[in-house]
């Protein structure tokens, strides 16, 4: 690693963040709160269900066989959304994701730049990605996130903190306050006040959006449509009452036909709100026919490769089976104590550590991620894909302390695993060890040095118990008569 | 006692796990007369050391390698009979060998050893409570409760809470075996709201990112404060070291036993209690 790159994981270090965040107490409540009655609602939806453990395996074996065969499903579903009228384009990068959108909205506006025209956006973690809306304001368009969530959040300046909740680390009263300054006048904190202020707000950028863009849930090869689930309308109106709708997608998100279709959204909206099904389920197969009333009058798809690609053959390529349900997040307990934005990535959470290493491989900050984790195995009991997303995070953790780990800790390990893997060097660790925390109980604490410090801190050394007994009984429990040796020894 | 009634007495391998040969020398012996109560003649695998957990979850393969390699040629050694049972008295340990063995040393020539050393891997409170299982003829009441099982005249039950460790919950699934154990040796099992949700050990996540450790810990030890029942047990002395150092600094009254000394006492008890 150079220096500078050493210099940039130390400023970023997920500990520091995170050490901010647990300051946060607020944050930390609503965090808290949110994902605990997300993952509530979950148990409760999974439950009205007697084979959601079936669903779970169909899922799992959908979409490893719909990566599997990628670029067919690809090629397919990009025919028949092109005879149904749509557009596809190809993005190997966020520049070339980023460049196809811009010149879409360019022409709108009629090839003077993007200058006033209006983008009504729909919730989209792959624009996020791609970091499209800085780019689209730098070109003098005006972009409004229209999901309540997103919406808030932009309002805060802010990346989203969770998969589908993007501000559920905020609380009412941040959100009036954001409001107000926003309206000029003052919004309450009382939830219906907030809600019909983002409603009136939005339903004016609907009507005067140039452009409206949308994320992709799922592309259904076979019949070459897009689809975007959500509880609001607002993907509908992005995607109905602008002249253009442009949807960008991860090109991992792709199904077969419908009815892998149907397994998938009866998991992904119970895994994520423990909903049967989301309010809104937008099947959307090329723009607006002759003859129909409404719908937009150009489709364009953007399908974005940002590194998936690159983790296709892979051992990590089981994290493309994502379906972005956030219940890893819910479940996770380090996400609970200090939420999305310590990842300082698009994705948090376990799903998040997995993912931002594989998508930024030449991040040094993004490897660090893995550690963020008490390998405690939530995340992986609860993906509607089975993902193994704490063994995952355990093999990113070997990948990156072969290629980047600080020579100590190098060191520390291979000394530790010379001595342990021979009787004596077990022995007299066990009586340096034993002979440490003698002196820890008589001077109260050892040196804060390292590790044993940051054990320290906040955490009292543990006690050694009745030492002599065992060494005894255990030489005595080898063989026969071994009952009898025991009885005696004790007595 | 009559041979056909009483499960015969086996012969098993016995591994402590490090931590507790290192930390708690008392409750090694304590889990050995609890095994032996149970008609189990437990072997300790002296030369065992280390499952190798600590470097396989800090990402050290081959350093875990080595030194699972030391104690999975100590396991092998230790019997002929490659049906004995290898009993773990710790839950993430025992999920270490049973789980991650194989892939550990997969493409080694010790593959075929370690997955068989995986297959017979056993923690301390599953082999416990499948011995329950075996024995749970209301027939044989009297044997029951000479192997410290089911109810004694006279005896006081003691309320403890469970400590569910996630290797015992997610990889072993050890929840209902601790549970059903410690019921059947006269305690009166609770569950803490969010029993469930990891303690914030995590091996060395705990001094990587000591913060988040600790403030897991903190609303783990909140939620087992609010049980009213000053005795955690669980299957896992790590997190019980873990939840144990905190509390201390804390000056919370919660006392963090292993299963196995929980065990050993209430038979004890239960001895006594006959005698008198």
């Amino acid at each position: 690693m150079t220096k500078e790159a050493a210099a940039y994981v130390e400023r970023t270090s997920f500990d520091v963040r995170a050490r901010e965040a647990l300051d946060d107490k607020r944050l930390r409540e609503a965090v808290a709160y949110n994902t605990g009655v997300l993952g509530e609602k979950r148990k409760t939806a999974i439950a009205e269900i007697s084979n959601f453990e079936q669903l779970r395996n169909a899922a799992a074996s959908i979409r490893e066989s719909s990566i599997s065969r990628l670029g067919a499903l690809l090629d397919l579903w990009s025919q028949n959304l092109t005879r149904a009228g749509g557009r596809v384009h190809w993005a190997r990068n966020a520049e070339e994701a980023v460049a196809a959108v811009r010149s879409i909205v360019d022409r709108k506006a009629g090839g003077n730049g993007t200058h006033g025209t209006i983008v009504a956006k729909g919730k989209s973690m792959a624009s996020e990605e791609i970091h499209l809306n800085e780019a689209l304001d730098e070109a003098g368009a005006e972009v409004v996130e229209t999901d309540l969530g997103e919406f808030i959040i932009q309002l805060a300046k802010e990346p989203p903190s969770h998969i589908i909740a993007p501000a559920l680390h905020k609380d009412r009263f941040e959100v009036a306050d954001l409001f107000t300054t926003d309206g000029g006048k003052a919004v309450s904190a009382e939830i219906p006040e907030e809600a019909s202020y983002a409603r009136e707000r939005l339903r004016k950028v609907f009507l005067d959006a140039g452009v409206g863009i949308t994320g992709v849930n799922f592309a259904v090869a076979e019949t070459g449509s897009i689809c975007l689930v959500e509880n609001e309308g607002n993907g509908r109106m992005c995607s109905s009452l602008p002249s253009v709708h442009v949807a960008i997608m991860g090109m991992e998100r792709i199904v077969g036909d419908l009815e892998e279709l149907d397994v998938m959204l009866n998991l992904l909206a119970r895994s994520a709100t423990g909903q049967a099904l989301t309010v809104y389920t937008n099947l959307i197969t090329g723009p607006r026919r002759s003859g129909e009333a409404d719908g937009p009058e150009e489709l364009h798809v953007v399908v974005l490769d940002g590194g998936r690609r690159a983790a296709l053959d892979n051992e990590f390529s089981s994290a493309l089976n994502c379906i972005r349900c956030g219940a890893c997040l819910n479940v996770c307990p380090v996400y609970r104590q200090v939420g999305g934005h310590v990842y300082n990535s698009v994705y948090s959470g376990p799903i998040g550590a997995v993912l931002t290493p594989i998508l930024r491989p030449d991040d040094p900050a993004a490897a660090e991620l893995p550690e963020a984790s008490s390998l405690c195995g939530a995340c992986t009991e609860v993906c509607p894909v089975q993902i193994p997303l704490h063994d995952l995070l355990a093999r990113l953790r070997a990948k990156h302390s072969v290629k980047s780990a600080s020579r100590t800790r190098r060191w520390g390990f291979k000394l530790w695993s010379l001595a342990w893997s021979r009787r004596w060097g077990w022995k007299i660790s066990l009586v340096f060890t034993r002979l440490a925390l003698r002196c820890a109980e008589r001077f109260g604490a050892l040196p804060a040095l390292g590790w044993l410090g940051n054990w320290q801190k906040e955490r009292d050394l543990p006690r050694i118990t009745n030492q002599q007994q065992w060494g005894k009984a255990r030489g005595k429990t080898r063989g026969e008569g071994t009952t009898k040796a025991m009885e005696a020894s004790r007595s | 006692m009559r041979s056909d009634i009483v499960p015969r007495v086996s012969e098993a391998l016995f591994f402590a796990g490090c931590l507790m040969e290192l930390m708690q020398p008392d409750t090694c012996e304590a889990a050995v007369q609890v095994l032996r109560r149970a008609g189990v003649r437990p072997k300790a695998v002296n030369r065992a050391v280390c499952c190798g957990q600590p470097a396989y979850n800090s990402g050290f393969v081959d350093d875990a390698r080595r030194v699972a390699a030391h104690t999975l040629k100590a396991v092998s050694k230790a019997t002929k009979d490659p049906s004995e049972p290898f009993i773990v008295a710790s839950g993430s340990c025992a999920a270490m060998i049973s789980r991650h063995w194989p892939e550990l040393f997969e493409g080694t020539r010790r593959a075929e050893e370690a997955k068989g050393v995986a297959a017979r891997t056993v923690e301390l409170t599953v082999l416990l409570a499948s011995r329950l299982e075996k024995t749970a003829d209301p027939a044989h009441v009297d044997d029951r409760a000479a192997n410290g099982e089911g109810e004694t005249k006279g005896e006081r039950r003691e309320s403890v809470v469970v400590l569910d460790s996630c290797h015992g919950l997610r990889e072993i699934h050890s929840g209902e075996a601790i549970r059903k154990v410690l019921n059947s040796a006269g305690c009166d099992v609770l569950t803490a709201p969010g029993s469930e949700r990891c303690c914030g050990f995590g091996g060395l996540f705990s001094v990587k990112m000591p913060d988040v450790s600790v403030a897991m810990a903190d609303e783990k030890l909140d939620l087992l404060s609010s049980m009213d029942c000053e005795t955690v047990v669980g299957c896992d002395l790590s997190c019980l070291i873990h939840l144990g150092g905190r509390a201390q600094r804390r000056g919370l009254k919660l006392e963090f036993k292993h299963a196995a000394s929980v065990l050993a006492d209430r038979t004890e008890i239960r001895r006594t209690s006959r005698r008198q």
